[in-house]
């Protein structure tokens, strides 16, 4: 598989199913869920609350909280499988290979231990024969990459603000050089003029580090700013991938477009703001079928009773020079794998 | 460090009304007794002019005010009276007993941790299986169990079945006290006195009342460590931690359990009180030469000034280990002085 | 839906104090699908405590010899079939002592609760709502017995009071008040910033009725299982003052008292008069507390969590 690496995405989930037994009967959280994430790409993974996007960031280095289990699928990172690694293996990537970065920076962080305990801590499980000096030395180095003084790092983390402890926590996931990044919702916390600024160091960093991001998140508008391509969940399920300008200017599910036109517009002369009916499913029960049939303003026959399959949309031409246009096989020139735009509906032919 | 003070000297003066509160307790429950105290001590028998000269004596004919506001007097002098039974003060036994009482209480304390703590930990990281159960049972129970039973089971097994332990007292019949004698603390006087041999007795002769406390009390600190630990598991900083590769039992014994730890140590002061009166039982049991059994044998004689200043004793104390607590808490937690 | 634990015979009518508790469990019966363990220890602690009631309220049916009996058998002697539990030094049959030892201890622990109850908790109702200096200076003294050992507080009183069954109960009953004002304090302080009390208020309803019909209620769960939890604590308690010889006279069994004449032969290796007293008292403390526990699962479920 060497020769077509560059083409190989640095991280592949494929039908992943995440399940947790509760006291009436089990979630089911995520239900075959497929990602790929390309090296220096950054990914947009949108949907709203409860629809299953965090879980499906924790299962990636298996954080999953007990009960709830990875139930089937395999997730690929560099070609190998992490649900079939043994736990040190699987601990030997936390932090260093793949970092997360997380919603509450203020309980994200001991709150007992100073900030360069908590660095050196880090790095000295990664590499135990790191000298104090070294490791202090690198802390300083990746908090001055983000914008902290180093002279926070004799500090504890209430002395912080909002928006510093966000940077501090991204820096501790940065300080041994990771290839991705997952961030779960990472500025919902902040305010706007903090996000902003996050945004922007987001953007520094895949540029500078070549880092690979999985941005979680609820927030268009952040995603719209960050994103190469974005991929929809909804219930569970991924109902929509596509490069960020097809989704955003093209999307294809109803629900996407729901969702979409949802964000107020301050230059459309708006009167009312547009909702979408209807609340998330039962992920216990969930409606049979698209699970989005009972919301959906678009629901035929068929999405009562069978669920789409998620596939290229009928009838449309592939991107010009994506990989499926050029053939599976052959070294297509550095376009990012399946930049095709793909969908979950039965509007668009439902994979048939 | 300044607000450490600050919070220290805020602190200290809380404890004042508080312990003024106890003191007066004391005072009122001491008072009422059915009954004469003096003509009960003097048997029931004396002439009405010898018990009126005794309470005359004893300040028992002034108004309950007045001997209210001397009480307070004297405790504020640290004059805790004389014994209405023998010719000495109150003090004089009491400061005698005190360090074998406060010895038995802290190597207790002790033990009740160290059993308390690990099991309670241990508990959460493996929650729901059976160990969780089976130390979750084994808690219960030991709170269940009367700490005197168990110092007599103990006894029972140990000292006469497998006669491996002493029973009775803090030191053997071939230990002599004055031989090293210096603070009342017989484990760190025999060190310091470099007797090795009377440092084992003394050890041996600690260990099953020490023991029974610890265990009996223990269960308290199972519960409440393994609940604080549950709760400390599920925090976000704990997932955090995860997440950067840390091994599991570094997050849960460095992170979660410190974190734990605070509200357990908050318990600890208040558990100090149901050690003191655990110790009162073990050193009847253990025929263990303290302050409980003093108060019992007080009790008994009927030497009210006596009684009452052990109890006043135990008052200061749980006041004190109670301000203690308070004050390690902010030294460990940063967010209570900043 | 019969309980497991009513014993079959032929006096039906006295066993309703049995057969309404068994119908209140019932009432539970739907619920241990839900809750696992926490219902099986529940009912652990009922099974013993139905068990100690029984015993307790008919002693001279089921103990063979009377408790004071001092020429019932051989003195001292270990356990044998005439004497599952021995005989004590002063020849008295152990297990008829502890039959009718536990109608002592029960009857104490829970005339303690009780009387307990009854004064911290309406204490606590009107402290909590009445807030201000008065709410203060109670909570003040409360907080200040309670931080105090409990065991020695009981000790004074009882050493001041005297022997008696009735000095007992007293000297058992005032260290659980600030117990119960506590814990109704706090819950009344809590649910009286409930919206619903405000519009209570809102509409004029007078302060008898809110406390009555609106905090008084929610409270109730939680008082229960502290009342159990208390039983527990107060036979401890019961048994410790009897132990160390402040409790009953003589003449009346008593599971503690007990317990220290068998401490002075223990050193000749007689095992039964200290083995027994002491395994019933865990026992019975063992099973209120269970039931509290059980109870407060119940009560306050956790459901989520499994």
């Amino acid at each position: 598989m060497t020769e077509t690496a560059s083409i190989e995405p640095i991280l592949r989930i494929q039908d992943l199913s995440i399940a947790y037994p509760i006291a009436i009967g089990t979630v089911r959280a995520v239900e075959k869920a497929s990602l790929e994430l390309s090296d220096g790409e950054a990914l947009g993974l949108v949907g709203e609350s409860g629809c299953g996007k965090s879980t499906l960031g924790l299962s990636i280095l298996r954080l999953v909280r007990p009960p709830g289990r990875i139930t089937a699928g395999r997730i690929l990172y560099h070609g190998r499988d992490i649900l079939a690694m043994k736990e040190n293996e699987v601990r030997r990537l936390r932090g260093r290979a793949i970092t997360m970065a997380f919603q509450n920076p203020l309980t994200s962080l001991n709150p007992l231990y100073r900030i360069d305990r908590q660095f050196l801590e880090t790095i000295h499980v990664h590499e135990p024969a790191a000298g104090r000096a070294e490791a202090l030395a690198r802390a300083q180095r990746v908090l001055s990459e983000l914008g902290v003084e180093p002279r926070r790092l004799a500090e504890y983390p209430h002395q912080l603000s909002g928006g510093m402890r966000q940077r501090v926590m991204l820096a501790l996931g940065l300080v041994m050089d990771p290839d991705i990044l997952v961030a779960d919702e990472p500025t919902t916390a902040l305010d706007v003029i903090v996000e902003a600024g996050f945004i922007d160091l987001l953007n520094r960093l895949r540029r500078d580090l070549n880092l690979s991001i999985l941005l979680i998140t609820h927030n268009l508008g952040m995603v719209a700013q960050v994103a190469d391509r974005i991929a929809v969940m909804y219930a569970g399920k991924i109902i929509e991938v596509g490069s960020a300008q097809e989704v955003f200017h093209h999307p294809l599910h109803p629900y996407t477009h729901g969702l979409i036109h949802c964000v107020p517009n301050i230059r459309l002369d708006q009167e009312k703001l547009a909702t979408m009916g209807g609340s998330p499913p039962d992920l216990v029960e969930p409606p049979r079928g698209c699970r989005f049939h009972p919301r959906c303003p678009h629901a035929m026959d068929i999405c009562r009773r069978e669920e789409p399959r998620f596939a290229p949309p009928r009838g449309a031409a592939p991107l010009a020079g994506s990989a499926v246009a050029a053939g599976p096989t052959s070294p297509a020139a550095a376009a990012p794998a399946a930049a095709v735009h793909r969908v979950a509906c039965w509007l668009h032919g439902g994979g048939a | 460090m300044k607000n450490l003070l600050r919070y220290a000297l805020t602190r200290i003066l809380l404890t004042i009304p508080m312990l003024w509160i106890l003191l007066t307790l004391v005072f009122v429950v001491l008072r009422i007794m059915p009954g004469d105290p003096v003509s009960a001590m003097l048997g029931g028998h004396a002439p009405e002019r010898v018990i009126e000269q005794k309470k005359e004596e004893l300040g028992l004919n002034r108004p309950i005010l007045a001997q209210y506001l001397d009480y307070l007097g004297d405790l504020a002098r640290l004059d805790l009276g004389n014994s209405m039974i023998y010719n000495q003060k109150v003090s004089q036994p009491l400061l005698e007993k005190l360090p074998a009482t406060l010895e038995l209480t802290m190597v207790g304390m002790a033990f009740t941790m160290l059993i308390g703590i690990p099991l309670g930990a241990y508990a959460a990281s493996r929650r729901r299986t059976g160990r969780d159960f089976g130390i979750r049972l084994f808690g219960n129970v030991a709170y269940c169990i009367p700490v005197f039973w168990m110092g007599l089971m103990l006894q029972l097994v140990f000292g006469i079945w497998l006669d491996l332990l002493p029973i009775a007292g803090r030191t053997g019949p071939r230990v002599f006290v004055k031989d090293f004698q210096n603070t009342g603390f017989y484990l760190l006087d025999t060190l310091l006195a470099g007797q090795w041999a009377s440092f084992a007795d003394v050890a041996l002769h600690l260990l099953l009342p020490s023991l029974t406390l610890g265990i009996v009390l223990s269960g308290i600190f199972i519960r409440l460590t393994r609940a604080n630990m549950l709760d400390t598991l599920k925090a976000d900083y704990v997932l955090a931690a995860r997440a950067r590769g840390i091994p599991e039992r570094r997050v849960v014994y460095g992170h979660a359990l410190k974190n734990a730890f605070i509200p357990v140590l908050t318990m600890l002061g208040l558990q100090f009180a149901a050690l003191l009166a655990g110790a009162i039982l073990t050193e009847t049991t253990f025929s263990w030469p303290g302050m409980g059994r003093l108060l019992l044998e007080r009790i008994y004689l009927r030497d009210y000034p006596t009684i009452q200043g052990v109890i006043v004793v135990f008052a200061f104390f749980v006041s004190l280990v109670s301000l203690a607590v308070d004050l390690i808490y902010a030294l460990i937690d940063p967010r209570v002085r900043y | 839906m019969a309980s497991p634990m009513a014993p079959p015979t032929a006096a039906g009518s006295r066993f309703s104090v049995a057969g309404g508790l068994a119908r209140l469990l019932a009432r539970f019966g739907a619920a241990h699908k839900k809750y696992g363990v926490e219902w099986w220890i529940l009912i652990a602690g009922a099974v013993v405590i139905l068990f100690a009631i029984f015993m307790a309220s008919f002693p001279a049916t089921l103990a063979r010899y009377d408790p004071l009996d001092q020429e019932a058998g051989p003195q001292m002697a270990a356990p044998s079939r005439a004497h599952p539990m021995g005989t004590d030094n002063l020849s008295r049959d152990v297990l008829s002592r502890m039959i009718h030892g536990s109608r002592t201890i029960l009857g104490v622990a829970f005339a303690a609760a009780i009387l307990s109850s009854l004064i911290g908790i309406p204490l606590g109702l009107l402290s909590g709502f009445a807030g201000g200096p008065l709410d203060r200076v109670l909570s003040l003294i409360m907080d200040s017995i309670y931080s105090f050992p409990g065991l020695i507080l009981a000790i004074a009183f009882a050493a001041m009071l005297g022997p008696g069954v009735v000095n007992i109960t007293l000297s058992v009953a005032v260290i659980y008040i600030p117990t119960y004002f506590r814990l109704v304090r706090g819950q009344t302080l809590s649910i009286k910033e409930e919206l619903y009390v405000e519009a209570a208020r809102a509409i004029g309803a007078p302060r008898r009725t809110i406390l009555g019909r609106y905090i008084f209620p929610n409270v109730i769960a939680t008082v229960v299982v502290v009342f159990s939890l208390n039983i527990a604590d107060a036979i401890m308690t019961e048994a410790a003052l009897s132990y160390i010889g402040l409790g009953l006279p003589a003449g009346i069994p008593d599971w503690g008292m007990d317990l220290s004449m068998g401490k002075k032969f223990l050193p000749s290796g007689v095992w039964w008069m200290i083995t027994f007293p002491g395994a019933m008292i865990s026992l019975l403390a063992l099973g209120f507390t269970m039931l509290g526990e059980g109870l407060s699962e119940i009560l306050n479920p956790r459901l989520l969590e499994k």
